[in-house]
Formats: structure tokens, sequence, C-alpha cells
């Protein structure tokens, strides 16, 4: 990576300031103040983004022409039981006001109570919210693991058979409804096969024996040394995430093979080669060490997506997540749980990101500057 | 070079088969369990004061008795659920209640007449929607404590408006008068809520079976109660499982993991009717699909127009292609099947006669008219058909569709003009329909009668409201019958409403399931007497 040549190939995007042509200006700043400030910039754009977001998804809610009071009464309430409600709620307050009133109440950590579950909004998204993680990590996983040397394979190969079969494949993965994959693969695992568990996060007898400590079936069972149980949930989830998974994998393998075809282009690789050093070392710690600032961007945004965008999965895998229960709140009016959901979506986004911030960091020392 | 790449997705591939190969076989249904597919997205509580959701009713039908009830060995009979007997004074407005001795709550707290006396002053002072099955008899939050009172070890009931005896009897049969366990109940009360933040999410009464959980968007879970008073109920366990996708149901059933699935669109129906160890059981049930023209527009309010829709549905073409086996044609705001029924059906597609009854309206030439209904199937599908049997009298119809919480606000502040939508009754007596469909006491739009479907449609009648009124105080049963027919009949021709189906419920169960009984509402869902061989 000291390769001057590499440098002039820095890679477009989010690694932009290492392309800075200027050579080392200042003393560079201590990384305890880098991190401090990293750390700092975090918090502020988590402030940020939580207004912004909290204020988009109130207004959007109050604008909506879904009637919240309704989705407390039942359609045929009384005009008195109606207005009762509905000044419960606040309602006739000025828009501004009710948000000020929810913003002062969120940062008190008081997300309200779901109407949907009559219970507070926050001890749902802690029962939905894992129940989503655990889907979307091991989609992700897979996605990874698989995708990334497929593109990389596919890159090397460019033009060859190989080549094709991953770039159909990353076609069909991208553009096939994740809802119509779900569902042929369970009646072929499932329904057929009997390979998978069904539809569900584990066998409903299983219900309730393990206790929720981190709302993760995997781990709470493991934990609890319930191995029967953690295999049931490991048959049920191994569908609905390798559905995910495939749309993960596809998109992951695709742009893994356009950024390394970039890189393969490049003056550095043919001196390497011209160097007599190995492929292996020419593709995985000349090349691809290049393009993994942009793999890190796209994994942190696939996986993002798939935390609050696996919503048709989560239906038809009978999934209780936070994608279904945000649907569902969204269509009952359940005002609190959607904007509850939506924050609790938000900081995932943010900390993903701050996290991928992290890894440049690691991965490519001109982003410690 | 090719080869790391290979043999690593080798390895994964295998180890990923690997794993789906290990994954354990399924597991049958025990035999003492019953697994049920449903979607029950709609329910957001379980307390009886407050359940007026299909799913919740069907949950609470199960986990409490009733002062009065339908039982499942006979859906038409009422009988005393937690009252053994009944005694009506002389001017039918006091009813005194003789509790059934030896019965106890899931608690082990004994039944009593304090018991009957808190649940329905509970659901007059909560005062949450389906209230008013109760509350419409004259009790309110400050006088109910002096009509509804404990007398010796009986309970006494007043009432203040004039109500036939059979029909406040058949109001104390709904979800509202199920008894709760006083003690239970007031042991978890919070800041004098009278258990009402508890018992969303809890069970506390003397039912078939004692609630274990409901999970929201997951499951409802009950277990049976040993000491019920038709004997402990064969399935020591219920679970009612949110499939809310009807093809991953059908998988459920036909994998044998679920032992009844209740979703399924029709022609799923058809593809599992004929498998082997599947069986399809049909229940009518209450709900109507009625298509409403607002009065208060300057076309629709026309009788005659009003009369030329009814005869521009396609009701038999429509009952015999896509609604086949789930929708039946019925024509009367009472349905098929309960007591004071009207089964004539006048009306069938008769493009000529609505083109002369247009005609004599003055709209030969049709008109532009807006419809609204709901998203989900069917009654995108029926507004179509109904779309094309208007045009063919010149009327053209725009279709919009929307969830119920957009379109129910527009319909109850009279902003429609035809609306496609749906009814079932609140409680199992005639009066609980013809009062929406007929009753409009205060037609102006400041009365905001928004519960009522005849006010919402700005269409009221005087001797439509004499003749309700009659029948809701009419003692004699024979007499009361008939005066129900009579309203029925006239309602059909000169109500705002065309009246087109009543639902036929499918559901899909395995052969060795017996004894799932679904009565006409969800007030009449039972799981007690089911077996599995």
């Amino acid at each position: 990576m000291t390769d001057g040549s590499e440098t002039a190939s820095a890679p477009a995007g989010r690694a932009a300031p290492g392309s800075d042509p200027a050579p080392r200006r200042k003393r560079r700043p201590s990384r305890a103040i880098g991190a401090a400030r990293a750390v700092a910039n975090g918090f502020l754009t988590l402030v940020l983004t939580f207004i912004g977001l909290t204020a988009v998804t109130f207004t959007i809610g109050r604008v909506m022409p879904a009637d919240p009071v309704l989705a407390v009464v039942g359609d045929r309430a009384s005009q008195a039981a109606y207005e009762r409600v509905f000044l419960e709620m606040g309602l006739d307050r000025p828009i501004w006001e009710q948000y000020f009133r929810y913003l002062g109440e969120l940062a008190q950590g008081d997300l309200g109570r779901s109407i949907m579950t009559s219970r507070p909004v926050a001890e749902d998204i802690l029962r939905f919210f894992p129940a989503t993680l655990e889907l979307a990590t091991i989609a992700t996983l897979l996605g990874v693991v698989l995708g990334v040397p497929m593109g990389v394979w596919a890159a090397v190969n460019q033009g060859r058979l190989i080549d094709h079969v991953v770039r159909v494949f990353g076609l069909i993965g991208y553009s096939v409804p994740v809802f119509w994959l779900g569902m042929v693969a369970l009646l072929i695992f499932y329904g057929n096969l009997g390979w998978v568990g069904g539809p569900g996060r584990i066998d409903v007898y299983y219900d309730g024996i393990v206790d929720s400590v981190t709302g993760v079936i995997l781990i709470d069972s493991a934990m609890a040394g319930e191995w029967d149980i953690f295999w049931n949930a490991v048959s049920h989830l191994i569908l609905p995430a390798a559905v995910l998974g495939a749309f993960a994998l596809a998109y992951v393998a695709r742009m893994t093979r356009s950024f390394m075809l970039d890189q393969l282009s490049q003056e550095y690789v043919l001196t390497a080669r011209v160097k007599g050093a190995s492929e292996v070392a020419v593709i995985w710690r000349h090349a691809f060490r290049n393009v993994l600032v942009q793999l890190i961007t796209i994994i942190g945004l696939t996986y993002a997506s798939l935390l609050e965008g696996s919503v048709l999965t989560e239906t038809v895998f009978s999934w209780p997540g936070i994608g279904q229960y945000i649907t569902t709140s969204l269509f009952n009016a359940d005002m609190n749980a959607v904007l509850g959901g939506t924050v609790a979506v938000g900081t995932c986004f943010v900390a993903i990101n701050m996290f991928s911030d992290m890894l440049y960091r690691l991965v490519d020392p001109r982003a410690r500057a | 070079m090719r080869r790391p790449f290979a043999t690593l997705t080798g390895w994964l591939a295998a180890a990923f088969a690997a794993l789906l190969l290990g994954a354990p076989a399924q597991a049958e249904t025990p035999k003492d369990t019953f697994v049920m597919a449903k979607d029950i997205g709609d329910i957001i509580t379980l307390d009886p004061a407050e359940v007026f959701e299909f799913s919740g009713g069907e949950m609470i039908a199960n986990l409490y008795d009733r002062l009065m009830m339908f039982e499942p060995e006979d859906l038409t009979t009422l009988v005393g659920g937690v009252a053994e007997s009944w005694e009506v004074s002389e001017d039918g407005k006091t009813i005194v209640f003789s509790i059934r001795p030896g019965q106890v709550f899931t608690s082990g707290n004994p039944v009593t007449a304090e018991d009957v006396v808190f649940s329905l002053r509970r659901v007059v002072k909560l005062n949450k929607t389906p209230s008013f099955i109760i509350t419409q008899f004259g009790w309110t939050p400050e006088n109910v404590d002096d009509l509804v009172v404990v007398e010796g070890d009986k309970a006494k009931i007043t009432i203040t408006e004039e109500f036939s005896p059979a029909l406040v009897l058949n109001a104390l049969s709904a979800g509202i008068a199920s008894i709760v366990d006083k003690k239970e109940v007031l042991a978890h009360e919070v800041d004098g809520d009278m258990g009402y933040d508890w018992l969303k999410s809890n069970s506390a009464g003397s039912g078939a079976f004692e609630l274990t959980a409901w999970k929201a968007n997951e499951l409802v879970s009950m277990t049976a109660n040993p000491d019920y008073r038709h004997g402990e109920p064969a399935m020591k366990r219920v679970i009612v499982r949110h499939v809310p996708e009807p093809s991953a149901q059908r998988l459920l059933v036909e994998k044998g993991d679920v032992d009844l699935a209740r979703n399924l669109t029709p022609d799923q129906i058809e593809g599992v009717s004929g498998e082997e160890g599947l069986a399809v059981q049909a229940d009518p049930k209450a709900a109507l699909i009625y298509m409403a023209a607002n009065a208060a527009h300057p076309i629709l309010g026309d009788p005659k127009v009003a009369e030329a829709l009814r005869y521009l549905v396609d009701y038999q073409g429509m009952a015999a292609s896509f609604l086949k086996g789930q929708f039946q044609v019925h024509q009367a705001a009472w349905p098929e099947g309960l007591w004071g029924a009207y089964n004539e059906t006048p009306f069938t597609l008769d493009v000529e006669k609505a083109k002369a009854l247009l005609a004599e309206a003055g709209y030969e030439d049709g008109f532009e008219i807006r419809m609204d209904t709901l998203t989900d199937s069917p009654y995108p599908e029926i507004a179509q058909s109904v779309q094309a049997t208007l045009a063919d009298a010149g009327i053209k119809a725009s279709i919009t569709t929307a969830e119920g919480k957009t379109l129910w606000p527009m319909y109850r502040a009279r902003k429609h003009e035809l609306i496609l939508a749906q009814w079932s009754p609140d409680y199992v007596d005639p009066h609980s329909n013809l009062d929406a469909f007929a009753h409009n006491p205060d037609n102006r739009p400041e009365a905001q009668l928004t519960g009522v479907l005849a006010w919402r449609n700005a269409w009221a009648d005087d001797a439509m409201n004499k003749m309700v009124v009659d029948a809701r105080n009419e003692k004699d049963p024979g007499a009361r019958e008939t005066l129900y027919h009579e309203i029925q009949k006239q309602l059909q021709h000169e109500g705002p409403y065309v009246i087109m189906f009543q639902q036929t419920e499918e559901a899909v169960k395995q052969t060795s399931l017996e004894g799932y009984v679904s009565g006409a509402t969800f007030d009449l869902i039972f799981y007690r007497n089911i077996v599995k061989e």
C-alpha cells in the first residue's frame, strides 16, 4: 500500500481526502483528537438526523388522511367518544406544539404508547427489532462472504463464462421481487422438500420457553443451553436469510466486480505483475485493498437497507420484525409506533455509517488525516 | 489463479447445504394442542370492555363466559352463561339474574353477583366504543351504580329506556357482558383505571381458556381452564398464529404445521380442496357487503336513482364467479340464519328497468359519480363489476380505493358519493343492524350521529324511525319478528343502500380436527369442543 502509483489511483467517493495532491501540509493531529472529533461529529449527525427524521415523519403522519383517533375508537364510535379521544391525544393543538411535545418526551426516552399493541413503543421495538437484526445480519453476512469472492472472481475472469454467470445472477438477484423469491423458496424448501422450518421465527410450541434476554433467539437459546430451540430457530431463519441474502449477494457481487475491474485496469497492477508478483498477491494485496473503502460503503448501505427494507420478506415469512411493525402501524395510523420505529431504524443507519467511517480509518491510512 | 475462489465457494456451498440438510424434521402439531393460522393484525386489546375487532372478539369469546350466551352446541338459542336463570319484572324494566353456583374464575375465585355487577359497571364507566351496546338502555357512568346492583346473591339490572327484554338479554350475550374477576382485576388496578391497562393483555375470566400470551404481530396463546363449567376442553393449549400472507397459511396447513387456516383466498381454497388430509369448512357469517348512496348528493338523493342502482348490480354473476363460495346474494339488512332475518332477493341485474327509472328521474343520459371502497379483495373486484354494469345505463363511475383508516373518516363526514363497504352486527339482535341502517332520529349535519349508517348517508325517514323504535320496544317475540321483516322489506326499496352479499367463511382444516364451531359473528366462534383424532 506504499506504492506511489496506488495513491494516484485512489478510488473516487468517500476516500476523496486522500486524492488531495498537496503532500502532508501540516502536523497530523494525534489519533486521540481525531477519534474525539469523530465521536463529536457522530453525535451531531445523530441529533440532526433525528430532528430531520422525526420532523418529516411527524408531518407526514399528521397530513396523511388516515385518522389516528379512529384507530383507537373504531369506525363505529359515537362522535362524543371520538372527540374525547381526539382531545386526549392532544390533536387539537397546533402541529408544531404537538411536535415539540413529542421531541420533549423523546429526549426523556419516552416513545409513547402504540395503539395497535397497547404497549409502550420502546418495549415493542425491543421485541421486534432483534428479529429483524437477526435476519438482516445473517443475510448481510451471506451476501458478503459469498458476494465478494464471486465479484472478484468474475472481474478476474472478465468476459469469460464465469463472469457472465455472475453478471446474470447479479441481474436476476437484483431484479426478481423478494416477495416472489420468498414464496417460491418457501414452496420448494419448506413445502416440497421439508428441509427447513416454515413461516415464523420458531415452532410455536417452543414459544416462551427461553427467556428473552437479547431478543435474538439464536443467542438467547444458546445462552440457555436449549440446543433444540437453537436448531429449530436456525431452520426457520435460514430461508428468509437466504432470500434476503440473495439480494445482498447479487448487489455486493455486482459492485465488487465493477470496482475490481476498475482497479485491475490501473497501471500499478501492471507494474506489480511486471515486478513478478503472484496473481494472488496482485489481486488480493494490490487491487482488492484499493476497493475496500468502496466495498465497506456499499456493504454498510446494504445492511442498513435490509434493516428497514425487509417488510416484504417479513410478511411472506410471518417474521415479526420492525419492518412489518412500522408498515402495519402506518396502515393503522398508529403514529407513535411509526415514529418510534423510524427513530430506531434511523439510529441504526447513523450507527452503521459511523462504523463504516471507523473502518475506513482502519483500512485506509489516508482517511485518518 | 481460479482455484482459491473455487475451493472457497465450494466449501461455503457445502456448508450451506449441510446446514439445510441438518435441519430438524418437521414437528406434527401435538394431539392436545390446537394451532390456527389467522391474520390477527386487527387485535388492539383483549379487554372485554373495549374489544370491538373481529379477532379480538373471537379471542375473548373463548376466554370469558358472558352473562347470557349462545353455546356452541346450539348457536340459535340464548341461554344463561354466568347467569343460571333470570326473572323479568312485569313492566319489563327490571331483570334479576341468579348466578350459576359452583363456577370459578381461572384465579380460583368463585364467580359471584358482585363480579357480574362490577363487570357491567366497569364497561359503562370505562366508556369505550362498544359500551353503547349496554349504555343504550339508559345507563351512564353517573347512574349505573344505582341501576346495576347486587341484591342478596343476585344481580339486578334496571333499564330506563323502553326496550324489549328479549333485546336486553340478547345484548347481554355480547363481548361487553363478559364477566371479569373483580378481585383479580382490582389487584392490578393502577390509578383507578379498573384494571384497564392490565386487562388489555391478560385475562381474568371463567371461560374455557385462560390467556397465556398475546404478542402483537406474532401470536395469541391460551391454556385450557381445568375448572370450566362444561368440563376441561380437550385441547390443553390453543395457539393462534399471526400469518398475514394467505399463501404462507396454505403452506402451513398443507404441511400439517397448523390445524386450521382461516384466510385462504378462493383460488387457494379450490387448490387445496380434494387434497388428502385436508377439508374445507364453510360457515355462514353475518357480514354484509353493501353499497350506499349519499342522499345529500343532488343526484343520488333522488329515490328513483337509488332504486335504479339496485337494478344495476350483477348479483348472481359475481356470486357465481369471483365470489364463489365466499359470498352469497343477500339483499336485506339483517343476515340470513339469524332470528329476524328477511331473505327475499327482489333485485337482479335489469338494465332496461334501471334506465326507465333513471329516465323518470331525468337522467336518461346517465351521470358521473365517484365510488369509494377498500383496497383489500374482494372490494376492488366488486367495484369494477358494478362500474361495468353502471356504465350499461350510462353512469360513469370512477373508483377510488383506500385503507379503512382513510375511508371511514370520509364516510363519517358524509364526504362520499357512492361507497362500497361492509357491515357486521355488534350483537346478535336485529336491532343492532336496523338501528344503524334505518334509524336516524336527527339528520342535521351538526347532529354528528357518525356511528349511524343512515346519518352518514344523510337519509332519514320518520315512519321508518318509528318502526325501528316500535320493534325495539315490542315485548311479543312474534310481533317483533313481523315488524323486523316489514322494516327490512321497506328499507330494500326506500333506503339509500344496495345490499348485495352475505359472507361465508371458508376455513381449511386437517381432517383429523373436529368440533371447531364458527357461528355468524365473532361472539360465536368456539374452540372448546375441538378434538383431534
